[in-house]
């Protein structure tokens, strides 16, 4: 009997620790979605920073995906680069709507790493990331030198703003030419890196999630076990350049145009850092990581010369890798504070123990 | 035709001190070195700076050159790479920290040069002319001194014993630790010979190509090429990489419009890496 009133107590408060942890989650959404927009609707700059932020933080949770199977990957700039073109060319040419030429953009950045991924994730290590920035370097070539079809170094200059959507005469998303088109970008920004985030979130609690992580570990162990490693890390890099290829899609949007050099080897290297900053073992790694960087970044900008502001911002990674290996987020909570959580577990087991 | 095969020596040997240094550091750290474009930048500017502010000697600006980006590298390995590869615990920390290093070196760079393009005058003027092909003596004389440069090093790793202790690292650290070589002096050793050797050749080729703070990044592309064509971590393999893209880029240029070269070199990369993952003389290791 005894036993039984233990296991209930047991139970309950686990699920009220569930619903503790999902009312959390709902109030950062909430937060994030609704409360920020409101705050900051007059402050565009603001808002801007944040969007930017959320959009290089959906396209560094590829690069974190990729991470997560073991490769370095220095290609995503390749693939937003890919995705923006695919958009510019898509709205400017054909004069599709932004709706449908967004999700193309990210299909067909991913079919494109797919395709090539069949070849370079054979290579590990440092070769994957020498090839993978190769990678980078080659596709703003290729835009560069695509004649009119791309329109060369200067690229695509008028983008069109994203139109009305509606779905069965239901208007999801007005025009954004007669909003507030900081406000509007902002939450496609939010919109997305929280869809883009419950994906990669929902894939690394999943099975397949940790058969990534045991690519990364030892791939011929793997392979022993019977996991077909070739179609898991395909999976993995197509995801990756999906995230990619949207993310590039948005900024040639709500920049209003494309051009080769928006995304270069030092972006690919960046999406990479945010997620190392951030830390490479936790699914919002990239997300601290590129928040944390972008905003230092701006503010930077905004406070010191201009000479001075890449001296800042390197000697700010350097001491992030020297301090903290495992990123920001391995950073805890005071010792005081969590010696007393550990205590008050501690009572709770022991009042559990004595019932029984 | 011949000019092209005089242009794409000259550069092949250049591209080999640069690539010499990379492959260097990685066989003996496992370190991909990102800052080693800015190395050769910041030698460029040094000899530039020796040369036309103080006014010296071209080969007084070449040793300041090799020994300040000597000291660079020793600084480098000591305050940052020894500590993050003895706690890190992940293989990817090294080298995001060698990309931290490039931006920090490049953003010295900086705001020390400014960004203004920088080259000095050729050391030596005139042109020969050898059966029909026309060799700038300024090309032949950074020719010569990089193929001095190159037999040295050789030697060097093959017949003295730093050299043979460099090598028995790069072979294997642990069983090099075993036989009582000193690893961590070694390491600052591998580290300064390879960043004076990439020094070196920023120096050389100051005076044939113009040096600005911002090309560092495309210096390391070409540098990855040549290591992943020769296989990373292999002498010969460098060198050979270094030629073959000495002379295909030469090739390019003289036939073809000189974006659509680079990028046919790397669409050719890809597929070889792909049939060949180690490159041409590497180790089949990942």
């Amino acid at each position: 009997m005894t036993d039984r009133i233990a296991d209930v107590q047991a139970h309950e408060t686990n699920s009220t620790r569930a619903v503790i942890k999902w009312l959390v989650v709902a109030t950062m959404v909430a937060l994030y979605l609704i409360i920020i927009p409101i705050v900051f609707a007059d402050r565009l700059y603001v808002l801007r920073v944040l969007a930017t932020a959320s959009v290089l933080s959906l396209i560094s949770l590829g690069v974190w995906l990729t991470f997560s199977i073991g490769r370095i990957n220095l290609g995503q700039g390749g693939f937003a680069l890919i995705g923006g073109y695919t958009t510019a060319i898509l709205m400017t040419h054909w004069g599709i709507s932004y709706w449908l030429a967004l999700p193309a953009s990210g299909i067909l950045a991913a079919l494109f790493g797919i395709l090539l991924g069949l070849g370079i994730l054979r290579l590990r290590g440092v070769y994957f990331a020498m090839i993978t920035l190769s990678l980078t370097e080659a596709v703003r070539l290729a835009f560069l030198s695509g004649g009119s079809f791309t329109g060369g170094a200067p690229g695509i200059p008028v983008i069109p703003l994203p139109g009305p959507l509606s779905v069965l005469g239901l208007s999801i998303v007005p025009d954004f030419t007669r909003v507030n088109g900081h406000l509007a970008f902002y939450r496609l920004a939010a919109v997305l890196l929280i869809l883009g985030f419950g994906v990669v979130w929902r894939i690394s609690t999943s099975r397949v999630g940790w058969i990534f992580r045991s690519l990364q570990q030892n791939e011929d162990l793997s392979t022993s076990i019977g996991i077909n490693i070739t179609k898991y890390r395909v999976l993995a890099f197509g995801i990756c350049c999906f995230y990619g290829g949207i993310g590039g899609s948005y900024f040639a949007a709500a920049q209003q145009s494309i051009y080769p050099a928006v995304f270069g080897v030092s972006d690919s290297v960046f999406f990479a850092l945010y997620c190392f900053l951030g830390g490479l073992a936790y699914v919002v790694g990239p997300i601290v990581g590129a928040f944390v960087l972008f905003i230092c970044f701006e503010l930077l900008s905004a406070n010191v010369a201009q000479e001075y502001q890449q001296f800042a911002y390197a000697a700010i990674m350097i001491a992030i890798m020297l301090w903290l290996p495992d990123g920001i987020l391995s950073l805890r909570a005071p010792r005081w504070l969590v010696g007393r959580l550990r205590a008050g577990a501690t009572a709770v087991d022991a009042a559990q123990r004595t019932t029984r | 035709m011949e000019q092209v095969i005089v242009n794409g020596a000259i550069l092949g040997m250049n591209y080999a001190l640069i690539a010499l240094g990379l492959t260097l550091i990685f066989a003996i750290m496992g370190v991909l070195n990102f800052a080693h474009g800015q190395m050769y930048v910041l030698g460029g500017f040094i000899t530039y700076y020796v040369v036309t502010q103080l006014g010296l000697g071209f080969f007084v600006g070449l040793i300041a050159s090799v020994v300040v980006l000597g000291l660079v590298g020793l600084l480098f390995e000591r305050a940052f790479f020894r500590r993050v590869m003895r706690t890190a615990a992940r293989e990817e920390s090294t080298m995001l920290l060698a990309v931290g290093t490039a931006q920090l070196l490049e953003s010295v760079i900086l705001i020390v040069f400014r960004e203004k393009q920088r080259s000095i005058p050729a050391v030596v003027s005139g042109v020969y002319e050898v059966f029909g092909m026309y060799i700038p003596a300024g090309r032949a004389f950074v020719f010569g001194v990089a193929f001095v440069a190159l037999v040295t090093f050789i030697l060097f790793m093959q017949h003295t014993r730093p050299g043979r202790a460099l090598r028995a690292i790069a072979q294997d650290r642990e069983v090099s630790t075993l036989q009582g070589v000193n690893i961590d002096r070694y390491s600052a050793l591998g580290f300064a010979i390879g960043a004076g050797l990439t020094g070196l050749a920023g120096s050389l080729l100051v005076s044939i190509f113009a040096v600005n703070s911002g090309m560092g990044t495309s210096i390391s592309i070409k540098a990855f090429v040549m290591v992943m064509l020769g296989g990373a971590g292999v002498v010969s393999g460098a060198i050979a990489g270094a030629f073959v893209l000495g002379f295909s880029e030469a090739a390019g240029y003289a036939y073809i419009p000189g974006q659509v070269t680079y990028l046919l070199i790397f669409i050719a990369l890809i597929v070889f890496l792909a049939l060949r993952p180690h490159g041409i003389m590497g180790k089949p290791w990942g």
